[in-house]
């Protein structure tokens, strides 16, 4: 990933004044792509009407654009909305599903909540953690792979269940999980 | 929209029905076992038999037994079929030719399917969760058309004599809840949908919302009338995707049709509701941290009182309900009071419904009267523990819970007797253990998640989980004493009276519980005292700790 530093024009809406801003985009390929999401950002700021409350919405949506929350956007979306730069960082880091870091272009979410436990999901984990040698919360240095743990996500049933990227799979032994992960691990771009 | 328009939708939607219907359950469960591929193609299979005049494909909420999923089912004749999978349909959609069906059944006469008493889930499996009309031709928004022609105070004295209890934990009088708001002066007030289900193991509020999502609205509008609210917001976790597509779908449904806006049946009540989504926190289940959230804060309790019923979201009246109490509600506007107090024990009233998961042969949802044993959920509707292991604890309430052991069985499912046995309702998880799972472990693992969840504001909650579950590490690794056992007892017993929310007094509630039941299974990882000559004040485990 090549690390660009890009300059933006980036109109704080309500206001009407437009602010330079300088965003060191890790997970940013071009300007053209960075400027369209911040626009999608923006937009989506003016329709919950820059109301403060609106933040957790307002960062799931940056999230869902940029993929994680890094520095730069936490501290556009607070002038936009006119927050302290504190209370936004301070709400994204309380919840689980805001993610701080880049993720990997794949995500395995092992489910970690009762029924799974019982029928034995800490050794899902501790495969993904083998077969792609890294730990919970981390990514592979190659950027294929992320592993999280959630805490249940309501299809009980199924347990033991993995969530690879966004499909919910289960019930799954670890020996399936490991070959599902090592098929990603060696896919090409 | 008035009640003329909805009676006649409701009739409309009844004559429009097929003469064979095959209903395809479309919830999560099912989802993630392939039940969109079989939905499309039983809707391929009608298409390309030319069936389309006399099959019905409709995809449905959840039939609750979960772990034979997908589940399909036809009405001529009624069959269910477990595990369906997408080269099955072409044989599910040519019985309505009468042609003959080798495909598995399930036992009309299973006990999972005739031992429920449904009410809050009455739909569910029947009604296409994704219509409005579906809904109303299930007399649907009755209830509150009913409710808009009494006065508020009827209502809320309604919803006093029908005994219900809050359903999301604490059981807390909903009548007296409700009463306390419409108390409160003239003004801003909002009614707030508990729909943050962090327990792990506890599904059947996502089911509901799924299945029902017009059933939640239509209590909420319900509560805002009795309570004279104007303004709802619906909390849910964002786990729950297809619960929040669902619900939007609902309220934009309800809203285009008048059942939610202004002046709504024709009467001067005005209702909105919008959805507030989670960002993985456990601690916003509990009711000012849901408040804050829902105010783009940090999910952190506060002290109360003032509790959110004087002062609760904007600093309004608030009132807060899970969701299932306000999908109950519909069906006790529609047939009184008296007839859903006349249903489970003295204090208990009415149905609940049970997630049931872990080492069990039939795992899903189901719904029984309060004051039914354990032993009935989980031996009979559940079908005990599969592959001959004996049963050994089933744990109630999530990591606010407690593990109840097999003797125990028999206890009847209500709030006070639970709470005897040092565990509580909960929202209604319960998760079956088998021989094989070590109580410890257990303890341990409801210990992680509540030092992972503790919000930090309190110090009790904060240092005092994380100190628990070092504790419970080193007693597993066979490093604690007796010494480490007493202070472990003597930390559950500070953590619990010390907390500020129900996150922090109910954390140790695991411990104690397998500690009161399975003491000797702590006891038998206990190692010998460091300094044999060292006596320290001998706690013996007691035995009444919750």
């Amino acid at each position: 990933m090549s690390t660009s530093v890009l300059s933006l024009k980036v109109r704080t809406a309500n206001s009407g004044v437009t602010a330079f801003m300088e965003l060191k985009g890790s997970s940013m390929s071009s300007a053209a792509t960075t400027d369209r999401r911040i626009g999608i950002l923006d937009a989506f700021m003016r329709k919950v009407q820059f109301r403060g409350d609106a933040l957790i919405a307002v960062l799931h949506k940056a999230q869902e654009l940029f993929g994680f929350l890094d520095r730069p956007i936490l501290k556009h979306v607070a002038r936009t909305l006119k927050l302290p730069a504190s209370r936004v960082y301070g709400v994204a880091t309380f919840y689980h599903l805001f993610r701080l870091k880049p993720q990997g272009e794949h995500t395995c979410e092992v489910c970690l909540g009762t029924a799974c436990f019982v029928k034995g999901a800490q050794e899902l984990v501790d495969a993904v953690e083998q077969t792609a040698e890294i730990h919970v919360g981390e990514t592979t240095p190659d950027g294929k792979l992320s592993l999280v743990v959630s805490r249940c996500i309501g299809t009980c049933s199924i347990a033991p269940l993995v969530v690879m990227d966004e499909q919910i799979v289960g019930p799954i032994s670890a020996e399936m999980l490991s070959t599902r992960v090592q098929e990603w691990m060696s896919e090409h771009r | 929209m008035n009640i003329a328009d909805l009676h006649t939708i409701r009739e409309a939607e009844r004559n429009r029905c097929k003469p064979f219907t095959i209903r395809c359950c479309t919830s999560s469960g099912c989802r993630a076992s392939g039940a969109l591929e079989v939905f499309a193609e039983l809707q391929k299979q009608v298409q390309e038999s030319g069936l389309t005049d006399r099959v019905d494909v409709v995809g449905v909420g959840c039939p609750g037994l979960c772990s034979e999923g997908p589940l399909v089912e036809s009405t001529h004749p009624a069959a269910i079929y477990p595990r369906v999978k997408s080269e099955q349909a072409r044989e599910i959609v040519r019985i309505s030719l009468n042609e003959p069906c080798q495909l598995e059944q399930l036992d009309p006469g299973h006990p999972f399917l005739t031992g429920q008493l449904k009410i809050v889930r009455a739909r569910a499996g029947i009604i296409d969760p994704e219509r409005l009309e579906s809904y109303i031709a299930a007399d649907g928004y009755v209830g509150l058309q009913q409710a808009l022609q009494q006065s508020p105070e009827t209502i809320v004295e309604t919803i006093t004599v029908s005994g219900l209890r809050g359903r999301g934990g604490a059981g807390y009088p909903t009548g007296l809840k409700w009463a306390t708001v419409a108390k409160m002066p003239r003004g801003q007030k909002y009614v707030i949908c508990n729909g943050d289900e962090g327990d792990p193991g506890a599904f059947m509020d996502r089911a509901v919302m799924e299945d029902a999502a017009h059933q939640v609205l239509e209590g909420m509008a319900i509560a805002a009338y009795a309570v004279g609210a104007n303004q709802g917001v619906i909390y849910v976790r964002a786990e729950y995707p297809l619960a929040i597509e669902r619900l939007q779908l609902a309220i934009t449904q309800a809203t285009r049709a008048g059942l939610l806006g202004t002046g709504i049946l024709g009467s001067g009540f005005n209702f909105t509701i919008e959805i507030r989504i989670g960002a993985g926190a456990f601690v916003c289940g509990e009711e000012t941290a849901l408040i804050a959230s829902v105010e783009g804060l940090r999910g952190m309790p506060r002290p109360r009182p003032p509790y959110p019923a004087e002062r609760g979201l904007w600093d309004c009246p608030t009132l807060i309900n899970n969701v299932e109490t306000l999908a109950t509600i519909p069906a006790i506007l529609r047939n009184g009071a008296e007839w859903f107090a006349a249903i489970g024990t003295e204090k208990s009233k009415g149905t609940k419904i049970f997630s049931i998961a872990g080492k069990i042969q039939n795992s899903g949802l189901v719904e029984v009267p309060m004051g039914t044993t354990l032993r009935q959920v989980v031996e009979v509707l559940g079908g005990g523990v599969p592959g001959g292991k004996a049963l050994k604890a089933v744990q109630t309430g999530g990591p606010s819970g407690g593990c109840i052991p097999a003797e125990l069985l028999d206890t009847p499912i209500d709030y006070e007797s639970l709470s005897a046995i040092g565990s509580i309702m909960g929202s209604g998880g319960m998760i079956v253990m088998d021989e094989s799972d070590q109580m410890p472990e257990i303890a341990r693992f409801f210990m992680e998640f509540c030092a992972d969840e503790s919000c930090g504001k309190c110090v009790p909650c904060r240092v005092g989980t994380v100190q628990l579950h070092r504790l419970l590490t080193r007693i597993i690794e066979r490093k604690a004493s007796q010494d480490d056992l007493d202070q472990l007892i003597q930390l559950c017993h500070l953590v619990r009276d010390t907390s500020l929310c129900g996150l922090g007094q109910s954390a140790p509630n695991p411990v104690l519980s397998t500690l009161r039941y399975f003491a000797s299974e702590y006891e038998a990882l206990l190692q010998p005292p460091e300094f044999p000559g060292h006596t320290r004040r001998k706690a013996p485990i007691p035995l009444t700790v919750i």
